[in-house]
């Protein structure tokens, strides 16, 4: 149940109206663009700034040096993974 | 003991291996509560990095795992009501209860959809008003306030068609009612991520302290992990038993004080049944009278019926981390992942099935 890739936040819409128009963050990442509300972020995160996502709410949110530390650490796995041929998903 | 942030590739990982193996000088029983992790462990192939003497058990972290069938009847018997949507998480889809599955049910007739998150189930009462919408609310505190933040926009919107079952669950109260048991043998919990975002990492202390456990808060990525098993062994090495932050980028000692003051706003603790567990004091999430307009156990008059678990299921003992799956007579046999008699098959974070897929045990012991 739990997504662990942080997700950039590319805008910040709405906000116009705290009941009918409330704000919600755009979040990337590779290529898969999803709305996600922040209700229970711990603060409302900037554009280019990630955030953790549980459910469709933004649960945490991390400056872009933290996240993209993250990131790349991520991707060095899986490149590794791939290199041994054991990246997740791939039939053995 | 500080652990550093982000240990992903594997350049940190096998150090990190190599640590574990030079610290490990006594047998050690570890519980990883949480189901993704239990799943990330067999995915990367963890148990077979780790030298022989550290055992890993499975605990109660997967939140379809451990709802009794009692509420997954509930859940079916809303599906087969004609005016309802039941608008649901994928993966409660399959999970049989003493009647049929939610799946089942769609296959007879009933409209069930799958969501991404309970925004979306709220959508789907808005666009179809002439339809009651019924999300089945399972899950732990990281599932918790958004079904509360989602409630909050109902009331806002003046929704009447949204309902849900509320079958929320608490993970400090089933540690604790766990960690009592005399017959369970565990030297160290490793505690869940993202639940522990909300609750903070603070929230396994008294635990830490009464049954002088370690605990270590572990993300979900292979370092994470083997990170958060290092320091559950130099703790145990030191004496020491403690709580450590081993999740640092996602958790805080006093966790998301927002998301607590919603699930506080919109649930009472309550007893609650788990599966395999019983019934633990204070360890649910009822819905607070002020909200009970979307309680869809009254609204619709389900009842809750006591049940039996199937004949054979050991998915109780192996929740408890007393089995491992291939000690259960239907592992294997009667119970696949392709047709699951156990909650613990049916959910790709259940312990069978990941033990199914992933271990190459495919037979009962039995």
């Amino acid at each position: 149940m739990c997504l662990a890739i942080p997700m950039q936040v590319v805008e910040i819409k709405g906000g116009a109206d705290v009941l009918l128009d409330p704000q919600i963050a755009l979040v990337e990442n590779d290529g898969i663009r999803k709305e996600i509300r922040l209700e229970m972020a711990d603060r409302i995160p900037l554009v280019g700034e990630y955030v953790i996502i549980h459910a469709g709410f933004a649960i945490h949110t991390l400056t872009v040096e933290d996240a993209e530390y993250n990131l790349s650490l991520m991707r060095q796995m899986a490149e590794s993974l791939e290199q041994q041929g054991r990246l997740p998903g791939v039939s053995e | 003991m500080k652990c550093a942030d982000g240990f992903r590739s594997r350049e940190i990982t096998a150090p990190l291996v190599e640590e574990i193996r030079r610290n490990l000088t006594r047998p050690l029983r570890i519980m990883e509560v949480c189901g993704t992790h239990t799943m990330s462990i067999f995915r990367h192939g963890i148990r077979s990095l780790l030298p022989e003497g550290l055992t890993l058990l499975s605990g109660p972290g997967c939140p379809v795992c451990v709802t009794p069938t009692g509420h997954i009847d509930a859940f079916v018997a809303a599906a087969r009501l004609p005016q309802v949507t039941i608008a649901t998480f994928g993966d409660l889809i399959r999970v049989p209860g003493s009647n049929g599955s939610l799946a089942t049910a769609r296959a007879a007739g009933a409209r069930v959809e799958i969501v991404y998150s309970p925004m979306d189930a709220l959508t789907l009462a808005q666009q179809e008003p002439e339809r009651m919408v019924l999300f089945p609310a399972i899950g732990f505190e990281t599932t918790a306030p958004t079904i509360a933040a989602t409630i909050l926009q109902a009331e806002q919107l003046g929704l009447t068609n949204f309902l849900i079952i509320a079958a929320g669950k608490t993970i400090p109260q089933a540690l604790e009612a766990l960690m009592a048991d005399p017959e369970l043998q565990v030297d160290g919990l490793l505690c869940p991520g993202h639940v522990s975002a909300i609750i903070g990492s603070e929230a396994y202390r008294p635990l830490a302290e009464k049954h002088h456990l370690g605990c270590a808060v572990a993300g979900f990525e292979p370092a994470d992990i083997l990170a958060g098993l290092l320091s559950l062994i130099r703790q145990s090495n030191a004496g020491t038993p403690q709580v450590d932050n081993c999740y640092t980028r996602a958790v805080t000692a006093s966790g998301n004080i927002r998301a607590q003051a919603l699930i506080d706003e919109v649930f009472a603790p309550a007893d609650s049944e788990w599966r395999g567990l019983g019934t633990i004091p204070g360890s649910g999430l009822a819905l607070r009278e002020k909200y009970c307009q979307f309680d869809g156990m009254r609204r619709l008059a389900i009842p809750l019926h006591p049940t039996k678990e199937p004949k054979g299921c050991r998915c109780g003992d192996i929740l408890k981390g007393r089995l491992l799956p291939p000690d259960c007579p239907l592992y294997g046999r009667t119970c696949t992942p392709l047709q699951p008699v156990g909650p613990c098959m049916v959910s790709n974070e259940g312990t069978c099935a990941a033990y199914y897929r992933y271990s190459g045990q495919k037979e009962s012991r039995r």
